[in-house]
């Protein structure tokens, strides 16, 4: 009996002691294995008398556990060590870049415009798109531009030998469409459009979006409504706004829309963003809709300058140097 | 349109001050483009004389004058102005004074000589851009008077951008109308006086013109004095209009022209004979105008002509030859009506825009020639002298417009604007705007002065009460509305997804114009088919670009010139072609043939290394099969790459013949990628890395709608074969060899390696690659597996000298 508690006592301080996973091993066959001196205990037992046998062999097992308990215990405590350790040798510098995260970006203007069109799908109107060359007929007279007409001098219009000539509004795309079909009409045109004039202010080739609606209802208010409504939303603010009475050939009574703008200096100012009016009835009728049975509004606007004042661009050619120090700030 | 506000204010009522002014016209349709303040900070300038001027004994350039500054003060001026001298009258600023520059006047010493004040210029004044010497002031002006009480200052320029539909604001009068309606006040015409008639002299007019010049007005005035000069407010006026004082004739039509809106002209009589004649010119007629330059007409221009020769380009120029000269005495006035339809691009015809072809074209009140002839001669007689002739009168009255009275619907008009308007304030308007307004059935009838040319039809008038009721005041409201919501296909990528997915493999998007230069194209070998512009704006810009590629390429060498080294862009826009076939178009008869061809495309230009600088990994150079990758991706995208093929035959020339492929969709072709042609990359200094991408639009926006499919029940097997093949059999070729073979038993193909060197025969390569097999049915057996692979490597010995590695 001394002697097993006493080896029992030797052995739970060696485990204790043991500090690598293979001494903790060498413990456990030693002790429990099929020849360690806890399975020799046990097997001794045989020999003796049944109630000694009885008692002896709880007191083995007893010590059995113990040392099993124990065993366990030192090899839980020495794999955590083990994890800690190699854990610790893991560590990365996880502020190094990571792997193929660069992309590119699409450009302001695409931005801008394409926000101008998503406010525009979301009440309703369709996209709707034309030739980049056009003829005399679409682009001017269908618009009530008669030949040599002084609201033409407006338009510095680029020329093929053929007659035709490059757009220089979205507006023939209204022609388009309403020749197309019946109203309820709502859509808007997003393209380039070229007048041949170029300047620090001026780029021959620009973008504008279109927009029309014709129904049996829609009136001035109705346009003023739906442009505040796009200034609010496109700049996400409110801005003061004013329709000034102007004149386009296509629209009757016509207006240009100023915002007041907040310069960096903290001045304000009025700034002209885009032209609109109702649809003259002419125009209705050059396209087969009744302007009785029906009214309608249009507008037209330049993307590049809602691009600069969206993002702060001051110079217009800044869009058509495809710099990547330039676009970059747009990804 | 400029003008002196306080000549404006002369003719109309206004209870509001400038800026009120100014805001009300701009909110009225007549922009307020400019508006320059005259003659501030004129407090202690006084009209003042010289009777004294000696030279400085320290300096050259300076004069010690002795100066009348009236009640008796006489001044000592030091002055270095090189008109200063004795006599001349001249503004001189006193001590105390604060010119607009903002210039306080001290006593001062010059050179050691005391000076008391300032003798000024008009630029020192702010009055006008004139810093050449002292602002000479006529020998008339009262000594000591103030300067601005003189020259009836303080004004402002106004300048207005008028739209084109408002001629009848070309003047002052006619601006006059607007301002009374917008402020509810009363307008203050000049008295229409009649000339008497002192001399006989008369010339026959003979209008042969039709239609395009339907009344013409002259007037014989004798005897005037040729060295007359405008007076002093007559002459300020034209100033503040932005027009110099010439000779007393000029001066007179100049000011009638603003005062009215009637452009006239005046002839040297002398050297017109027999009758004036008002006839179209004759094709290939010339005619040397008052500004020097030789004028060729054709039939489309109206001439003023005497019985020999050509006179004017009506509503355009005067001629040289029949011009007032200094020493011209007697003369013929013109003023008369020409058609807008007649006069409409006829002086751009020539190169030319003058006051008159800009008013002419627009419109000019065909009732003003006699008020505006009367007007003239009664000024010109003031100042100049002289005796008038008759009034010469030729008319017809059949081609002059006829105001015809337009129907206004109360109900259209509460629609159009989304609100109703009192009816009194509708009178109000239009009896205001100088029209003749009478109730009607349902709303009014509207007749427009003769001045009017924009009043024709119901949405005129509508603007009209807009205007005037104020747009501000019409109110806001978002539109309700039938509402169809459109279909948006599922079976079509947009192209802002497009975009997007571009930008999110590393490509920027870049804007080009649209035009690039034919050199450009040569250098590219684009020759066929281009469509050159008639008018560009330079040689750079003047072909529609047939590939989004040249320019692309440009960006790409800005780029590289800017210390870019790696650089990704795309570009979506169209390609411009002209049409092969040559159809009539019976919609458009006037043109040619079939528009060209406008084909939306995206363009893909990259350089430098394959992916971004980074810590981890070898860098190496782009090459052809990364942008490939960028090619499959996109067509990933679609569902449908086997509609897709690349091809190694027909490429331009602009690709490197081993590095480039043809893309088709359905066997057709769509577009091309690869290296650049090293002889273009030469051209254009760029090296050998430099790789594009260029595709028709559509096809790539085309999308399969998914239909789903069972998923496989059973696991599938996974063989690896290493083969060794000569060089030039083409993986496309290997895997269409595999796929015949094993059909529907395999369910991908996967190529992991590809090695040619060492251990490797010279001529040959060795691919390694994945046969995934499936049966949709059972298990695949290890047999079934083992039978698969040999069936795969004896076919590519068979048809592809493949030998199998170990």
């Amino acid at each position: 009996m001394d002697d097993l508690d006493s080896r029992a006592t030797q052995a739970l301080a060696d485990i204790d002691k043991a500090d690598t996973l293979e001494t903790l091993d060498a413990l456990r066959v030693g002790l429990l294995g099929k020849s360690g001196i806890v399975t020799a205990e046990l097997k001794s037992l045989g020999a003796l008398a049944p109630d000694e046998r009885k008692t002896r062999g709880a007191e083995v097992n007893r010590v059995k556990d113990r040392l099993a308990d124990a065993l366990a215990a030192r090899k839980q405590s020495l794999e955590q060590a083990e994890l800690d350790r190699r854990l610790a040798s893991e560590k990365l510098d996880i502020s190094l870049p990571g792997r193929d995260g660069e992309r590119g970006g699409i450009h302001p203007i695409t931005r801008a415009l394409e926000r101008i069109a998503s406010i525009f799908a979301r009440l309703g109107y369709q996209r709707a798109d034309g030739p980049e060359i056009e003829d005399d007929w679409h682009n001017f007279e269908a618009l009530n531009f008669p030949p040599h007409h002084p609201a033409r001098a407006m338009h510095d219009t680029f020329y093929f030998g053929d007659g035709r000539l490059l757009r220089t509004h979205t507006s023939p795309v209204q022609i388009r469409e309403m020749k197309g079909r019946q109203p309820p009409i709502r859509i808007i045109a997003p393209g380039k459009v070229y007048r041949s004039d170029s300047d620090q202010t001026h780029s021959p080739m620009f973008h504008q979006i279109e927009g029309l609606l014709v129904d049996e209802t829609s009136s001035f208010a109705d346009l003023k409504g739906t442009l505040a409504e796009l200034i609010r939303t496109f700049f996400e603010r409110d801005f003061e706004m004013r329709f000034r009475p102007s004149y386009f050939p296509f629209t009757e009574p016509s207006a240009e829309v100023d915002i007041r703008w907040d310069a960096e200096d903290g001045s304000t100012r009025w700034l002209e963003v885009l032209g609109c009016g109702m649809v003259h009835p002419q125009v209705l009728r050059n396209c087969g809709i009744d302007p009785e049975r029906y009214t309608g509004f249009a507008f037209g606007l330049g993307v590049e300058r809602f691009a600069m004042l969206r993002y702060g661009v001051s110079d217009l050619r800044a869009f058509f140097e495809n710099d990547l120090r330039f676009l970059k700030q747009f990804a | 349109m400029k003008f002196s506000e306080n000549w404006l204010r002369e003719l109309v009522e206004v209870n509001a001050d400038r800026a009120a002014l100014a805001h009300a016209l701009t909110m009225a349709g007549l922009e307020v483009e400019e508006l320059t303040p005259l003659g501030e900070g004129l407090d202690g300038v006084v009209v003042a004389q010289i009777v004294a001027a000696e030279k400085h004994p320290e300096a050259d350039r300076l004069q010690v004058c002795k100066v009348d500054a009236g009640n008796g003060e006489i001044l000592q001026i030091v002055c270095g102005a090189p008109n200063a001298r004795v006599g001349i009258k001249v503004p001189l600023a006193k001590v105390g004074a604060n010119l607009p520059g903002g210039v306080a006047i001290k006593a001062a010493k010059l050179r050691g000589v005391e000076s008391f004040g300032m003798l000024c210029s008009a630029k020192e004044l702010g009055l006008d851009a004139d810093a050449s010497g002292l602002l000479e002031l006529p020998s008339e002006a009262t000594v000591g008077q103030s300067l601005a009480e003189y020259l009836h200052l303080p004004d402002a320029s106004f300048e207005l951008k008028l739209t084109p539909n408002r001629p009848d604001c070309l003047g002052l009068v006619g601006l006059a109308h607007d301002v009374a309606a917008l402020f509810g006040s009363a307008v203050k015409v000049p008295a229409q006086n009649t000339a008497s008639v002192t001399s006989d002299a008369r010339r026959g007019i003979r209008l042969e013109a039709g239609k395009d010049a339907p009344r013409y007005l002259g007037r014989v005035i004798e005897g005037i004095d040729p060295g007359a000069r405008a007076p002093l407010w007559m002459a300020e006026r034209l100033r503040r209009a932005g027009l110099r004082s010439i000779s007393a004739v000029v001066d007179v039509t100049s000011y009638v022209m603003l005062e009215l809106g009637q452009p006239m002209h005046a002839f040297d009589n002398d050297v017109l004979q027999g009758d004036v004649v008002v006839r179209h010119a004759t094709a290939g007629e010339a005619l040397k105008l008052l500004d020097g330059s030789e004028a060729k007409l054709d039939s489309s221009f109206v001439l003023i002509a005497d019985e020999h020769k050509a006179l004017a380009v009506a509503g355009v120029m005067g001629g040289f030859d029949s011009r007032v000269t200094d020493a011209t005495r007697n003369i013929f006035l013109e003023s008369a009506h020409f058609a807008p339809a007649a006069i409409m691009g006829r002086a751009r015809k020539l190169g030319m825009h003058t006051d008159a072809s800009h008013r002419f074209e627009r419109g000019v009140d065909p009732e003003l020639p006699l008020r505006a002839l009367e007007r003239a001669t009664e000024l010109l007689l003031s100042i100049a002298g002289g005796s008038a002739g008759h009034v010469l009168v030729a008319e017809n009255l059949a081609d002059l417009p006829i105001p015809s009275a337009v129907m206004l619907r109360r109900d259209r008009l509460r629609r159009v604007l989304g609100v109703g308007v009192a009816d009194t304030e509708v009178v109000r308007i239009f009896t205001a705007l100088g029209m003749h307004i009478t109730p009607a059935d349902g709303g009014w009838e509207v007749t427009a002065p003769s001045s009017r040319f924009d009043i024709e039809r119901e949405e005129d008038l509508i603007e009209e009460v807009a205007r005037i009721f104020g747009y501000d005041n019409i109110p806001t409201h978002t539109p309700a509305g039938a509402l169809t919501l459109a279909v948006e296909p599922e079976a079509r990528i947009g192209e802002l997804a497009l975009r997007e997915q571009l930008a999110a493999r590393g490509y920027y998007e870049a804007v080009n114009l649209s035009f690039v230069s034919a050199e450009l194209l040569t250098r590219w070998h684009f020759n066929e088919n281009l469509v050159p512009l008639a008018n560009p704006l330079s040689a750079d810009l003047a072909v529609m670009r047939p590939s989004l590629l040249p320019g692309l390429i440009e960006a790409l060498r800005h780029n590289r010139a800017r210390q870019q080294d790696r650089v990704r862009l795309f570009e979506v826009a169209r390609v411009f072609q002209q049409c092969a076939s040559q159809r009539k178009d019976p919609g458009t008869s006037q043109q040619a043939g079939d528009p060209p061809v406008e084909t939306p495309s995206l363009a893909i230009v990259a350089c430098g290394s394959a992916r971004a600088e980074q810590w981890g990994e070898a860098s190496r150079p782009l090459d052809f099969h990364d942008v490939k990758g960028d090619l499959d991706a996109l067509i990933a995208w679609g569902g449908e790459p086997q509609r897709w093929s690349v091809h190694d035959n027909d490429l331009p020339d602009w690709l490197h013949p081993g590095r480039a492929a043809r893309v088709a969709r359905d066997g057709k072709t769509v577009g091309y990628l690869g290296a650049l042609h090293p002889q273009l990359a030469k051209v254009l200094d760029l090296g050998t890395d430099v790789h594009v991408l260029e595709l028709a639009l559509e096809p790539l926006l085309a999308r399969r709608l998914p239909q789903a499919q069972t998923v496989p029940r059973f696991p599938a097997v996974r063989r690896d074969i290493a083969v060794d093949l000569p060089e030039d059999v083409s993986w496309s070729r290997i895997e269409q060899t595999i796929r015949e073979t094993l059909g529907e038993r395999l369910s991908a193909l996967r190529l992991f390696d590809r090695y040619s060197g060492r251990g490797v025969e010279l001529g040959r390569k060795s691919l390694a690659m994945g046969l995934i097999l499936q049966d949709a049915s059972r298990t695949l057996t290890d047999d079934d597996a083992d039978r698969c692979v040999r069936e795969a490597i004896a076919a590519l010995e068979q048809t592809c000298k493949a030998k199998l590695r170990g």
